[in-house]
């Protein structure tokens, strides 16, 4: 069933039908929208654990080749964090502005958080070229192998959700706040958030427990 | 199954033992079922019915405990035996264990004995009734170290050592195999175990190292590329540290392919 | 230019893979040519390509896999004849090179694109009936995971023409996977197909927890759900906790070949162990994901057909979520051997026995669910107790391989071989051909032959015992999996009963294939007007046969569970329903054409041709942005004209 359908109210239920969890019928597409999205995101913890485990039994396999504490660079590494976190930030006003059919604030605070997101990437980007100059590529050793994989990993994520930031942009720009749109976005500041759920992880773990 | 050692017996009885647990379980559950279908069948005008529900807590008292009960004996079973059985377990024996080195090829089993300094190929001669100890490793890709008689199989993997006890108590030749399947050559990867008297073994040993050509790392870098099929070959002597270089990687590699596309042509030793 | 591609990826010289390929070849040109030539194009169009209604997705998940059984089975045929006559002195006349894609590929297919796409199609097909609702949560996402699993079918047998497949076993356990052992194209051809028809799985996972979570017609609780329902949401639970799981450790290892990275390589400090794990906390959880919907299934067919409700019906949901959570502690059962401690190695054992309690359970309320009821003897039921029966005998294999000290003498053996064969054909097969002769007359409004549908269930059971249990005693004899060659000669005569088992089930097939055919042939005969012929318990058989494309005019009322049986011993709702307008999801070829494009990145990831792998990745993205900008993808059915519908019908 689709689930505009559902969304009007003719197949709202009687209140003694409706007893017991989920029993008042279909429920409306907005929250078919926004639980399937928490189920994605649910998986893709999933991945990233397995990518954090195979780090875990990896990291010390550093195969004579150079260790975390003398590759890291905890003050870059910060700036990237405080980035991430306040793109975050500026997302979710982004998020709000949009609730409150508000789009020039919307624009504004969706800039900034691409923005953010973009400089996050380029000091990623630099810190990886910098390894590989040093001769500390992916292929030097395990552990710099599922080092450069999950931060890699997260860091695609990134790209992709700039590149899906841009995209909701214009379909706010080109069809206005519909309910549609909205949706959208509302998934996408869940994924961006996740994302920056899963940084924590990764500055906690590799970087600060590394160096 | 044709125990010849303590640990295949006793594997053979656990296996034997569980089984007969389970059959408690199992053959009344079959024979109900076929009884249930047949009895209750749609035209049989002797059966009692039920129009719907039939159902009882107490069945499913009965239907929840019968499994639990079951399966917590096995547990026992399991953790008894997991114990009793563990292949890093030294066997309570009063003679010292043979040790014996275990290094997978592509495709054969090359047996390295650090404490008299010689070394087989596709061949394992042991002495009967005394205890073997076994270091296993792998020069290639992940194969596992099995001989069925004599029980427990463990797996022979690259850059790690793996531990297993075994013991054969009557002379005998027995199989053995690679139970992981590692390529091309898998299904001719065989040895032989021989179990000999002790005196015989000593004197195997002799001969031994009376012939054949020492085991350095020339000698090993030919023995590493692919074969299949090998006859059982000896070495007179052995570079004693060759398994540790092996399992560190610091001896000259196993096969690598290069890039072609087309798998090499592989040399087919031996009689077949 | 074109990467690794050459002519000599071609084996001309080679007759079995060309015949093979040319047969394959000439039968798809004659099926495009008939569809061209009758001008069904745009009706297939229309209809079916780019259809998001889930009873048409489901019926061609169904198709899929049988389509690809066939050539799994095919596969089976093969290596059974091989070890049959390759004894002693014999090599018999598959060489090493060519039996080990064999094997490897009957198992990547069998589960991959058989056991799965059939489980979903069954899924897709009757969840959404059984839960009284119009369609799935993502009817367009739903119809881009068919697809995909399209596009990872396809390409695994582009690899029987174009190169060759993968000769490591269907795990791909590296080092043996690695560049540096495997540098054709198999591995690849198995990690990009299984990469890419695993994204559609995790979106099937996806869109059906949402669905049954949160889709249900009005008063269904969660224990009125039918238990086919609740199987349905264990397994796919399981496919969005695990399968991502499956899709890391794949990208490790496709790292390792494409990057020189060192995950699970011998040097430079990989782990190989590590991939095993992973891939084995996905693998139990899948055996899982496959035989829920079975039992799901069973539950359904043994009830309906014993006119008697589920005994114990929670009891049932209860083992189910049992199973469903158990089975994330048990992956360590499939490397025993790998020399861990005593500790973990009973820790593990005793897990995986526990899994046997619900099990068990499970078999006891079908039990009690037939005694005393009344059973009519279709095709499902027969294959519901021919399951009962086999599969406890699995389960007590399947216990004595969790011993530790036993799996010691047994891992890797044909007494392995015997059990999965066991669990999957008595439980997984047979579920699934339970489930298809169950649901055919709702599917297309006419019943199967049961003439021949009785005939290859005895194949199929007799077939079985004859194929798998001389290999239960042939591994208790020392054989381990995968031999090309088998050394010892007494093992023959025992060899050739497992191959006479395997041609009994190929007549099993064959009576399938007939089944079909004549029930077409005489559809006139058996239509189905009522909507339920075998008297049903749950919601889809309240329809019509087949149901309209939005499943119910008006979203019935639940107020037990067996909402169906209950309605008509309660006397069914009011003559004349009031109708309101509806909106149904439109067609859309999103799916289709972005599988195209995942087929050209596939293959071009495969064979290195970097320039046309980009260009079909940038070609499938577009694609999903272009459908995802749109936000009119319902279409209105007005209250006048659904009535007039209801009224045609």
């Amino acid at each position: 069933m689709t689930i505009a359908a559902i969304d009007s109210p003719q197949t709202a239920v009687p209140t003694e039908l409706a007893r017991g969890r989920g029993g008042g019928g279909p429920a409306p597409k907005r929250v078919v929208v926004a639980y399937g999205f928490w189920i994605f995101i649910l998986s893709d913890m999933v991945m990233f654990s397995a990518l954090f485990a195979a780090y875990a039994v990896l990291s010390g396999n550093t195969a004579g080749g150079p260790t975390g504490a003398e590759l890291f660079n905890l003050r870059s590494v910060f700036i990237e964090t405080m980035c991430l976190l306040l793109s975050s930030y500026t997302c979710g006003i982004a998020v709000l502005s949009a609730e409150r059919r508000d789009p020039t604030r919307l624009f504004i605070f969706a800039a900034l958080t691409f923005v953010l997101g973009a400089a996050f990437l380029f000091i990623e980007v630099t810190e990886f070229a910098g390894m590989v100059d040093k001769g500390a590529g992916p292929s030097r050793s395990a552990f710099l192998s599922s080092f450069f994989t999950l931060v890699g990993t997260h860091g695609v994520h990134v790209a992709s959700g700039l590149v899906a930031l841009v995209y909701l942009v214009a379909q706010v720009a080109a069809k206005g706040l519909q309910a549609a749109v909205l949706r959208r976005l509302l998934c996408w500041s869940l994924f961006w958030h996740a994302l920056d759920i899963v940084w924590v992880g990764v500055f906690t773990l590799v970087y600060l427990m590394g160096a | 199954m044709d125990p010849q050692g303590p640990i295949a017996s006793a594997e053979r009885l656990l296996l034997v033992n569980s089984t007969g647990i389970m059959l408690v379980v199992v053959i009344p559950v079959i024979i109900a079922t076929l009884a249930f279908a047949w009895w209750y069948r749609s035209s049989n005008s002797r059966a009692n019915r039920d129009s719907d529900e039939g159902y009882e807590q107490r069945i499913e008292f009965v239907v929840w405990s019968i499994p639990a009960l079951t399966v917590i004996l096995l547990g026992g079973v399991i953790w008894i035996g997991s114990h009793e059985l563990d292949p890093r377990a030294p066997l309570p024996k009063s003679s010292d264990p043979l040790r014996v080195d275990v290094v997978a090829l592509d495709w054969k089993w090359l047996f390295i004995y650090p404490d008299k300094g010689v070394a087989a190929v596709n061949q394992l001669v042991i002495p009967t009734g005394t205890p073997v100890a076994f270091r296993i490793t792998s020069a290639t890709v992940m194969n596992s170290f099995f001989v069925p008689q004599l029980g427990s199989q463990i797996y022979a993997m690259g850059g790690m050592t793996t531990h297993l006890n075994l013991l054969a108590d009557k002379p005998g030749e027995y199989p053995g195999l690679s139970a992981n399947f590692s390529g091309d050559g898998f299904s001719e990867m065989r040895f032989i175990v021989k179990s000999v008297s002790s005196d015989d073994f000593n004197a195997w040993l002799e001969q031994v190292r009376g012939a054949g050509s020492a085991l350095g790392e020339p000698g090993y870098a030919e023995l590493a590329k692919p074969s299949i099929a090998v006859p059982p070959t000896t070495y007179h002597s052995v570079d004693p540290k060759l398994f540790e270089r092996i399992v560190e990687q610091t001896v000259a590699g196993p096969r690598k392919m290069g890039g072609s596309s087309q798998p090499q042509p592989l040399t087919r030793r031996a009689g077949d | 230019m074109l990467g690794r591609l050459t002519w000599a990826a071609i084996p001309f010289n080679e007759a079995l893979p060309i015949l093979s390929g040319a047969v394959v070849g000439i039968v798809i040109l004659a099926v495009l040519g008939t569809v061209t030539v009758k001008g069904w194009w745009p009706y297939l169009w229309r209809e079916w390509l780019t259809s998001v209604d889930h009873k048409r997705i489901g019926i061609m998940y169904v198709v899929l896999g049988l389509v690809m059984l066939l050539r799994g089975f095919s596969d089976a045929i093969m290596m059974r004849t091989q070890q049959a006559i390759a004894i002693g002195p014999s090599q018999g006349y598959l060489p090493p090179d060519h039996f080990d894609q064999i094997f490897s590929a009957h198992g990547t297919i069998m589960i991959f694109f058989v056991a799965m796409p059939l489980v979903i199609g069954l899924m897709n097909f009757a969840v959404p009936l059984q839960l009284g609702v119009r369609d799935v949560a993502f009817p367009v996402l739903n119809s881009i995971s068919l697809w995909l699993a399209a596009t990872g079918a396809l390409l695994i047998n582009m690899s029987l023409v174009i190169g060759n497949f993968a000769r490591t076993g269907w795990w791909a356990y590296p080092p043996l996977s690695e560049l540096a052992f495997s540098p054709d194209v198999g591995v690849d051809y198995y990690l990009w197909s299984l990469q890419i028809s695993g994204v559609g799985t995790l979106l099937t996972g996806i869109n059906f927890v949402t669905t049954i979570l949160k889709l249900r017609a009005p008063g269904m609780t969660y224990f009125r759900m039918p238990v086919f329902c609740w199987t349905a949401l264990a397994s796919n639970l399981l496919i969005v906790a695990a399968f991502p799981v499956l899709t890391a450790a794949f990208v490790m290892l496709l790292l390792d070949r494409h990057l020189g990275m060192h995950f699970f390589t011998n040097d430079a400090g990989g782990n190989q162990m590590m991939y095993v794990n992973l891939f084995w906390a996905w693998g139990h959880p899948e055996v899982y994901i496959l035989i829920l919907p079975a039992f799901g299934i069973y539950s359904e067919v043994v009830a309906t057909f014993s006119g008697k409700a589920l005994f114990s019906y929670r009891s049932m949901v209860w083992a189910t979520l049992g199973i469903c959570i158990l089975s994330f502690m048990v992956w360590l059962h499939h490397f025993f051997t790998m020399g861990a401690g005593a500790d973990v190695n009973a820790f593990f054992g005793i897990m995986s026995s526990i899994i046997a309690v619900p099990t068990g359970v499970k078999i006891f309320n079908w039990l009690f669910t037939m005694f005393r009821g009344r059973i009519v003897y279709k095709t499902p039921m027969l294959f519901s107790v021919g399951f009962m029966v086999t599969f406890v005998i699995g389960g007590l294999t399947g216990v004595l391989l969790a011993v530790p000290p036993v799996d010691f003498v047994v891992h890797n053996s044909a007494f392995l071989v015997a059990h999965f064969h066991n669990v999957i054909i008595g439980g997984v097969v047979f579920g699934v051909l339970a489930g298809i002769n169950y649901w055919f007359p709702k599917a297309f409004g006419f019943t199967l032959d049961e003439r021949w549908g009785k005939a290859s269930f005895w194949c199929w059971l007799i077939g079985f015992y004859l194929a798998f249990m001389p290999l239960y005693q042939l591994g208790l004899m020392g054989m381990t999996r995968r031999l090309q060659h088998i050394p010892t000669p007494s093992w023959q005569p025992l060899l050739w009963v497992a191959e006479a088992g395997a041609i009994v089930i190929l007549c099993g097939i064959l009576c399938q294939v007939a089944q079909i055919y004549v029930s077409i042939r005489s559809r006139e005969r058996r239509l189905d007007l009522t909507g339920d012929p075998w008297n049903g318990r749950t919601l889809e058989w309240s329809t019509s046969s087949p149901p309209p494309a939005y499943n119910f005019a008006v979203l019935p009322r639940v107020e037990t569970v067996d909402a169906f049986w209950h309605m008509k011993r309660t006397g069914r709702p009011p003559a004349e329903p009031t109708y309101e307008s509806i909106e149904m999801p439109r067609n859309s070829p999103a799916g289709f054409v972005t599988a195209f494009f995942a087929v050209v990145m596939g293959f071009s990831l495969i064979w290195q041709i970097w320039w046309l792998a980009i260009l079909g990745f940038l070609a499938a993205i577009t694609v999903v942005l272009v459908a995802a900008w749109s936000t009119e993808r319902e279409h209105e059915i007005s209250a006048a004209e659904l009535a007039q519908l209801e009224r045609a019908r």
